[in-house]
């Protein structure tokens, strides 16, 4: 086992690959893993931000809901307030109706009432005069006391 | 798995297993075998991972994608850990290390006999198959670490300070050749311990491997019959399932501290004492 001039060309050899490993495959491998690092740091921060994104947006639909519910229930309450206004009012105008109607009916009765008197005042006239007729027309002379009953029931 | 080309018994065996084909003279000797499969599994490493580098997506990987990514991950943290300057060198630097250190230590796991019997075949005489087992494959790699420990520090505090440390840290100037010595032991030993540490783990693990294959040297097929040869070739075959499950984990440990330390030193010496 001696010394010789193996160990030079070990020396070149060992240089040799040394350089083309230097050269040609330790950038090449270190330059994918770093790119691959890399893409995965950004792909796990763009999952973060999904998800962050993601618990904003649930947390500003269910500010939405919230809202909506919350509107839902005033138009429902202003809805149902307007109704019984309504039903209010319709109550007031049936009574406005009814006691007008009471009222018209009140005044035509009135009318035809006095109508009626008027009426039978005529003909309680008319038969006066022909119970009187029939009872002077034994003992009265029509054309003595004509002018006499022309006279009366012109009077009445 | 019994190889019968070795000079005579164990001994011989055992010495052709732990001879390297070589080629030059002197100093200018080379081992083929050792820079053969060096180079082999440099490129099967480099290969497969700029295969998947160079169709990187960030996209979802692919199987390979992900297993490259997934070192590269490992490798990119261990250095975060120890070492906090700027520097485009020394992640890769720990990835190749540790990819072909490991590669090189799992040649251990094949078996002892199989490529060297197929080199035998092709007429190839010596091989060794286990680069890590080779003091010059593991002093080339630390040796280039020691180097760059040098480089990255003079790069984060200047000549003048690289000096100063040499000089007169830690007894101050009155001292000056205490300091020295201290200096160039301890930068010396990185180094050295690098390179014998896992030289002397996997020199160490081959050689079991080699013992254990002895068990039915010599052996040939019908032989296996008769109850002693039957009983050897069990022993053979529990003992090396046992030492190569350890095994693995020793070839990864290994690998793992080498880039660690290569790792540490070099953050060692980008910072000031």
């Amino acid at each position: 086992m001696n010394i010789n001039a193996t160990l030079l060309a070990q020396v070149l050899v060992f240089a040799a690959l040394v350089w083309f490993t230097m050269k040609f495959i330790w950038p090449q491998v270190i330059d994918a893993i770093d790119k691959r690092n890399k893409e995965i740091a950004d792909g796990l921060e763009a999952a973060e931000r999904g998800r962050s994104e993601l618990a904003a947006s649930q947390d500003r639909i269910e500010k939405l809901v919230g809202e909506a519910r919350g509107q839902a229930s005033e138009i429902i309450d202003q809805a149902n307030g307007r109704a019984a206004r309504i039903v209010e009012e319709a109550r007031e105008e049936g009574e406005r109706e009814r006691q007008r109607l009471v009222a018209a009916a009140h005044s035509e009765i009135e009318r035809e009432t006095s109508q009626a008197r008027d009426e039978l005042r005529g003909q309680v006239a008319a038969l006066a005069i022909a119970g009187a007729e029939k009872i002077l027309l034994r003992e009265i002379d029509a054309s003595a006391h004509g002018e006499m009953l022309k006279r009366f029931s012109a009077r009445i | 798995m019994a190889s019968e080309s070795s000079s005579g018994g164990s001994a011989g065996y055992i010495e052709h297993h732990l001879t390297n084909l070589t080629a030059g003279e002197g100093f200018w000797t080379f081992h083929i075998d050792s820079l053969f499969y060096s180079v082999l599994l440099g490129a099967l490493f480099a290969g497969s991972f700029y295969f998947a580098a160079r169709r990187a997506t960030a996209g979802v990987p692919g199987r390979w994608q992900s297993f490259v990514e997934m070192m590269v991950d490992f490798v990119n943290t261990q250095v975060k850990d120890a070492y906090h300057g700027p520097s485009k060198l020394l992640a890769p630097l720990a990835l190749t290390i540790f990819c072909w250190v490991f590669l090189m230590n799992f040649m251990d796991l094949v078996p002892v006999d199989l490529l060297p019997r197929i080199g035998e075949l092709m007429g190839i005489k010596y091989m060794k198959v286990v680069p890590s087992t080779d003091l010059n494959i593991t002093f080339g790699l630390s040796i280039a670490v020691f180097l760059l420990i040098i480089v990255f520090s003079i790069r984060a505090k200047g000549l003048g300070g690289f000096g100063r440390e040499i000089f007169f840290k830690p007894f101050g100037k009155w001292l000056l050749p205490f300091n020295v010595t201290l200096k160039v032991v301890e930068e010396l030993a990185k180094p050295m311990s690098l390179a014998l540490r896992l030289f002397g783990n996997l020199y160490a693990g081959e050689l079991i491997f080699i013992l254990i294959a002895l068990f039915t040297l010599g052996n040939t097929l019908t032989s296996l019959a008769t109850s002693a040869a039957a009983f050897s070739f069990v022993v053979q075959f529990a003992l090396g399932l046992a030492w190569a499950l350890f095994h693995i984990l020793v070839i990864t440990l290994q690998a793992f501290i080498f880039m660690m330390l290569t790792i540490v030193y070099l953050s060692m010496a980008s910072e000031e004492h």
